[in-house]
């Protein structure tokens, strides 16, 4: 039989915070997104407490006693190391591996003999807990939607120890299960879909499982064909183990205090564009198309402005001098003075691979000087890997960032910086 | 020239509605010129869609000499000659992080502060390894939390039985764990550095 883990973290970005500030330990813990606007991961305390995720964290500050609730912005590169740390330690349990999101991962179990899944599981989440200081629960059984599930129950139900192993289960203690969990929790299936369904009296995973597939895929589509087959312990999935380079890359952030100033958005955009070019060059794609977005707070008391344009490039391109010389062509086009400016973004379009990349018949651009660039994009990514990002960076991105996001409580960057490592006695 | 062949309705895509958002006309192309050309006219079209602008007519006339910077870059040359006897046995050079790092992804770093360790060799501002993949036993330098705080001291284990964390200053008190203590081993130190200058 077929066996897929899920390892998935429990409060992800809580629980790394936890780990290197033992303060916060059973305290009700959120984490906030970007300019500290809403919650992104929240403690067992914290959802005790009833703070919903994604719920704007101003809104909801002053119901809570001073010291009750600890709200820190988010700090990427902590989340970042922690993630790839326990990534890594999954590759000792399993060849094959799908990192499917920053604290989730599927592996193949498939083959191990008759080895004890579920005791394995339990040596997984040992083993991480251990390294890392991260709780994890793990899912197994024989398709990746059916591992979603079992996680699901590791997570939920106490008895599972946090593992939970479909495949150990005989169908006669599996179905009841199945029919405990509505159909929203099936991956795959969002909140509009699962309306419909349960028009045709689906309601629970059960249901579903044992609905006919053929009426289905015509009723619907065949993606709700393939979810029944999983259902059914048939993989449709596989486990991608190199994710697929992405069709569009976007860098948007809102500004820390609001921007007037042409120079200000220009800075801001330059930088963007930077890292969208840096995250296209690491898939090895190239962009089409640029497309850049200006924009005034819509809820703000004051007349609002939001502009966008796309430009293709003369030839595929990832150069970040290319892109940039681009976008900031395209904010000077859009720019408009007096407005207070809140967000800015950038899209690189229609990401083609290094191998696809078609040149321009009659632009002057030789394929030796598109040679010089890669080499030079590659320096560039070397040095500023090496002694950290913004290094090496383009002067238009300026010195200063006034506008950078706000981010008042950061936890210190104990992983990534030699002033920050935690300290003791 | 080109002429309307759409002139009537008929069946098919309505007149000017193509990718190119303007009439065509059929054309004869070298076989062997195909993928350029098509390459050409599917990236024509992108950039007429709508919402787009001819970037590329702007750059070509605006900016066309800053587009590409000429760049002193110098990559390595390779001599020829006579090879080296010594290729057969390069080593990889002694690396201080693998002398200190047993198991990379369970390894952190923490900034020694006070001088509870004093007599251990571990002195403010240096920097301790800290592995949790290590089981800690009996006499092992340990980084643990008490009560909330982290701590660096030698393990040991009581008369009844309780770890007792030791200092290695005669000027600190030993730390009795006892019930109802919160105390964790956070990770086991397996070494140290300093910098002098």
């Amino acid at each position: 039989m077929t066996a897929i883990a899920l390892i998935d973290c429990n409060n992800f970005y809580a629980s790394c915070e936890t780990v290197f500030n033992p303060k916060l330990k059973d305290k009700a813990v959120v984490i906030l997104s970007n300019n500290d606007g809403c919650c992104v991961s929240r403690s067992d305390a914290a959802k005790r407490l009833g703070i919903k995720m994604g719920a704007p964290w101003f809104q909801m500050k002053d119901q809570f006693k001073p010291g009750e609730v600890i709200a820190l912005s988010s700090n990427y590169a902590l989340y970042a190391d922690a993630s790839n740390r326990v990534m890594n330690i999954l590759r000792q349990f399993s060849p094959d591996q799908e990192t499917y999101s920053v604290d989730e991962a599927f592996i193949s179990m498939s083959g191990f003999g008759n080895k004890d899944l579920t005791r394995y599981g339990q040596d997984i989440k040992a083993t991480i807990l251990q390294w890392t200081g991260l709780p994890v629960c793990v899912g197994i059984a024989s398709t990746k939607t059916l591992a979603k599930l079992a996680n699901h129950c590791a997570k939920k139900r106490p008895e599972y120890a946090g593992v939970c192993n479909f495949n150990a289960l005989p169908i006669p203690s599996l179905n009841p299960i199945l029919a405990s969990l509505p159909i929203n929790e099936v991956w795959g299936i969002g909140s509009r879909l699962s309306a419909k369904l349960n028009q045709f009296g689906i309601h629970t995973v059960l249901d579903l499982k044992q609905a006919h597939s053929r009426t289905l895929r015509d009723k619907f589509s065949v993606v709700v064909a393939k979810i029944i087959a999983e259902l059914n312990g048939i993989a449709c999935i596989n486990l991608e183990q190199v994710a697929p380079p992405k069709q569009n890359i976007a860098s948007t952030r809102s500004f820390g205090i609001p921007v007037t100033s042409i120079e200000s958005l220009m800075e801001s955009v330059t930088l963007y564009t930077s890292r969208a070019a840096e995250k296209a060059r690491a898939q090895h794609t190239h962009a089409n198309s640029i497309s850049v977005f200006i924009q005034t707070s819509p809820f703000a008391q004051l007349p609002y402005y939001g502009g966008s344009l796309t430009v293709a490039l003369p030839s595929p391109s990832n150069d970040t001098r290319l892109l940039v010389k681009t976008a900031l062509w395209i904010v000077k086009r859009l720019y408009k003075p007096g407005y207070v400016y809140q967000k800015a973004g950038v899209l690189l379009n229609d990401l083609v691979p290094d191998e696809g990349r078609q040149a321009d018949l009659f632009f002057d651009v030789s394929e030796a000087n598109h040679a010089q660039s890669t080499k030079l994009m590659a320096v560039l990514d070397a040095i500023n890997q090496r002694y950290g990002r913004h290094t090496l960076k383009l002067g238009s991105e300026g010195f200063k960032a006034p506008w950078k996001m706000k981010q008042n409580f950061k936890s210190p960057g104990y992983t990534t910086n030699w002033d920050e490592l935690i300290r003791a006695s | 020239m080109t002429t309307d062949i759409e002139e009537k309705a008929k069946p098919g895509r309505p007149k000017g509605r193509n990718a190119y958002g303007e009439s065509t006309v059929p054309l004869r192309i070298p076989k062997s010129k195909v993928t350029q050309i098509t390459g050409y006219l599917k990236h024509y079209a992108l950039k007429n869609r709508p919402g787009s602008i001819d970037f590329y007519e702007h750059i070509r006339q605006v900016s066309a000499p800053e587009v590409s910077v000429e760049l002193p870059l110098y990559s390595s040359k390779v001599s020829a000659g006579f090879p080296s006897p010594c290729d057969d046995h390069i080593a990889k050079r002694l690396n201080i992080h693998d002398y200190l790092v047993d198991q990379e992804d369970a390894t952190f770093l923490v900034t020694v502060t006070g001088l509870s360790m004093r007599d251990a060799g571990l002195l403010p501002k240096d920097v301790v390894v800290v592995d949790r993949s290590k089981n800690a036993n009996i006499g092992n330098i340990i980084l643990a939390v008490v009560n909330g705080e982290f701590t660096i001291k030698q393990l040991t284990l009581g008369k009844n039985g309780h770890p007792v964390l030791l200092p290695a200053n005669p000027d600190f008190k030993a730390i009795e764990i006892k019930d109802g203590m919160d105390f964790e081993i956070w990770g086991v130190v397996t070494g140290s550095i300093r910098k002098y200058a």
